[in-house]
């Protein structure tokens, strides 16, 4: 048996990575997400001034060399509110993500394993979820809390956005369950609790991680786009939604686009560097989507 | 001859409720027991409800199918009567199953080590490193060359061969007392198959287990079993020691089956065949189940279903033919 064949097989998970890795833009929006995110980190080391605090008599400055992109209406400096900024839009997206992620994952093994009526109930329960407009229910929930903090906030988005999540475990579920080898596990002890996290869902977990990621960006969006309309995070806390926000007066619009334009661009670019890393996992884990 | 047993089926039903009106009967009133060291063969067509007698031991039916009534005894214990965390200690341990399809049988995401080692760990409680060592042992056992190697591979690496070694290893990995093997080698091509068959019967004698062995092949039945169960439409329609029935069958389903192999005495050139298919569950003929394509029918065959009759005290058979006991032929 020729031996040196036999070490160049790899695990799944290997032969993922190495095609992820041969992606250029997917690695392009890595060395960009971390880029940002150490911006975001690092944000006290890089400015001097505190993103919350004003001064009335410095409102809606130009660009000077003590405010970098100038000042905006309260006249709060707006380089280091871009970058404390970019610190509560990737809070947010990262963390509606995680406990999508949880809600979607549990419900959708659940239903996929079990089948039967805890299928057809959790369904059910998701299609009523989906029927409701997103940004309705999250203006009434906004709306009817005194204050919005970044908890609630990231709550509202999770409970309103698990059930995709939700149905494609259980389409993974559906199929996988129905493999012999879950049998096999099942033929030597091992109980639903330990098929379901340790068998079946480590091969659920391409699609798991595709969609989470681009889930993170939707979620970018969706605060951000709360902020604009100034239901989201409520000022004076910084965040890039908040930040376009002030766009909406056309002064601002017309002679200060230093102060719009790069919130605007951090949003953009951060959602579509998160988009490309989503798409290159998906073209690693799954070859024959991308010919 | 009371002897010693180690399972004992009684009178197993398993239903499928597929409609309210459709109830398929995929096992229906099986009665047969394992000694300690035997092998015994359950032979049958396809869908004749051989593979959900096994997993009926298992106890691994899957809705919307039920195991109706009966009795499965484990050395006098009845696992009808277990918890399902009771079943899932004795599963793995006291009876193990091998499948037929080694190619999907293993999870694809994890090393052949680990899957091993799952077992170990559950069922011996040892740690991680004693596991690995012992998976190493174990695949020695199953003569897979390199198992220091192999135990960092992942499935898609191996054979089919290899791959049902693998599949070996894990069920004897805690010495059961029964072993299922649910067509060990039906996926496999012929020089393989006997390997793997040699194997389960080296390591039958070697860790003293029984073997309940599921095939179509009467083949495989001759070399290696020592008592043969026939079914046919979830039913038993003939049991008796290999000899007697391959060299004296009764049954008319027996006798079509064995007049189907290829013989190398007579030359002959076409192979019997037993005409028609096997019913489906849901809907066997009225009276005897095998009499739409039984070429010995007789009208009594179509209205009243033929019960198990003992001929000797090792052969009994469900035929109207032998309604008196006696023999026809």
């Amino acid at each position: 048996m020729p031996k040196n064949i036999n070490k160049a097989y790899k695990s799944p998970f290997q032969l993922a990575k190495e095609r992820f890795l041969k992606n250029k833009l997917a690695i392009a929006s890595i060395f960009f997400l971390l880029f940002i995110i150490g911006a975001a980190i690092f944000a006290p080391f890089l400015t001097d001034h505190d993103p919350k605090k004003g001064d009335l008599l410095l409102i809606e400055h130009a660009p000077s060399e003590e405010h970098i992109l100038g000042t905006d209406g309260s006249g709060r400096d707006n380089f280091s509110r871009l970058l404390y900024g970019a610190r509560i839009s990737l809070t947010v997206g990262f963390s509606a993500m995680i406990f999508t992620l949880i809600i979607g994952v549990v419900t959708g093994a659940i239903a996929g394993y079990y089948g039967g009526i805890i299928d057809n109930l959790l369904m059910r329960l998701t299609d009523l979820v989906l029927a409701l407009p997103f940004l309705v229910l999250a203006l009434t929930i906004i709306a009817l809390l005194e204050k919005v903090t970044i908890g609630i906030f990231v709550t509202i988005i999770a409970i309103t956005s698990w059930p995709t999540l939700t149905r494609i475990v259980r389409g993974s579920f559906l199929s996988l369950r129905e493999q012999e080898f879950v049998l096999g596990a099942r033929a030597i002890g091992a109980t639903d609790r330990r098929i379901i996290f340790k068998h079946v869902i480590p091969n659920a977990i391409g699609p798991i991680i595709v969609n989470a990621t681009l889930m993170m960006a939707t979620m970018i969006i969706a605060e951000s786009a709360l902020s604009f309309i100034g239901m989201g995070i409520p000022q004076p806390n910084p965040t890039w939604g908040n930040m376009l926000s002030e766009a909406q007066n056309i002064r601002i619009l017309r002679n200060h686009p230093e102060a719009w334009i790069p919130p605007g661009l951090g949003i953009l670019l951060t959602v579509l560097a998160i988009n490309f890393i989503g798409d290159g996992l998906r073209d690693a884990f799954d070859p024959k989507s991308n010919p | 001859m009371k002897q010693k047993t180690i399972l004992d089926v009684k009178q197993l039903q398993t239903y499928f409720y597929l409609e309210a009106d459709r109830v398929a009967k995929a096992v229906d009133d099986i009665t047969f027991s394992i000694h300690p060291g035997e092998t015994v063969a359950l032979v049958g067509e396809s869908g004749s409800g051989k593979s959900m007698a096994a997993l009926s031991i298992m106890q691994l039916i899957r809705k919307p199918g039920r195991i109706k009534q009966g009795s499965i005894r484990l050395e006098g214990k009845e696992l009808l009567q277990l918890t399902n965390r009771q079943m899932a200690q004795i599963r793995g341990k006291d009876i193990a199953m091998i499948f037929q399809e080694p190619m999907t049988a293993l999870n694809p995401v994890y090393t052949i080590g680990n899957q091993i080692g799952e077992i170990l760990r559950k069922h011996q409680g040892l740690n991680r490193q004693q596991a690995k060592q012992e998976a190493i042992n174990l695949l020695q056992t199953v003569g897979i060359p390199r198992a220091t190697e192999i135990i960092h591979e992942h499935p898609h690496q191996l054979s089919g061969g290899m791959r049902q070694r693998v599949m070996i290893a894990m069920a004897i990995a805690c010495k059961p007392k029964l072993l299922i093997a649910d067509e060990p080698t039906t996926a496999l091509d012929v020089t393989i198959q006997a390997q793997i068959l040699d194997l389960l019967m080296q390591l039958k004698e070697q860790f003293h287990m029984s073997l309940l062995l599921i095939t179509h092949d009467l083949g495989v039945v001759s070399e290696y079993a020592d008592r043969v169960i026939v079914m046919y439409g979830g039913q038993m329609v003939e049991e008796a020691a290999v000899k007697e029935l391959l060299q004296n069958p009764k049954h008319p389903y027996t006798d079509g089956l064995l007049a189907s192999l290829p013989n190398m005495e007579e030359h002959a050139e076409r192979l019997g065949t037993i005409r028609g298919t096997v019913p489906p569950a849901y809907a066997y003929p009225a009276g005897c189940r095998f009499s739409t394509r039984c070429p010995a029918v007789m009208d009594i065959c179509h209205v009243k279903a033929p019960s198990l009759k003992q001929l000797t005290p090792e052969h009994q058979v469900r035929c109207h033919l032998y309604a008196n006991g006696g023999d026809l032929s």
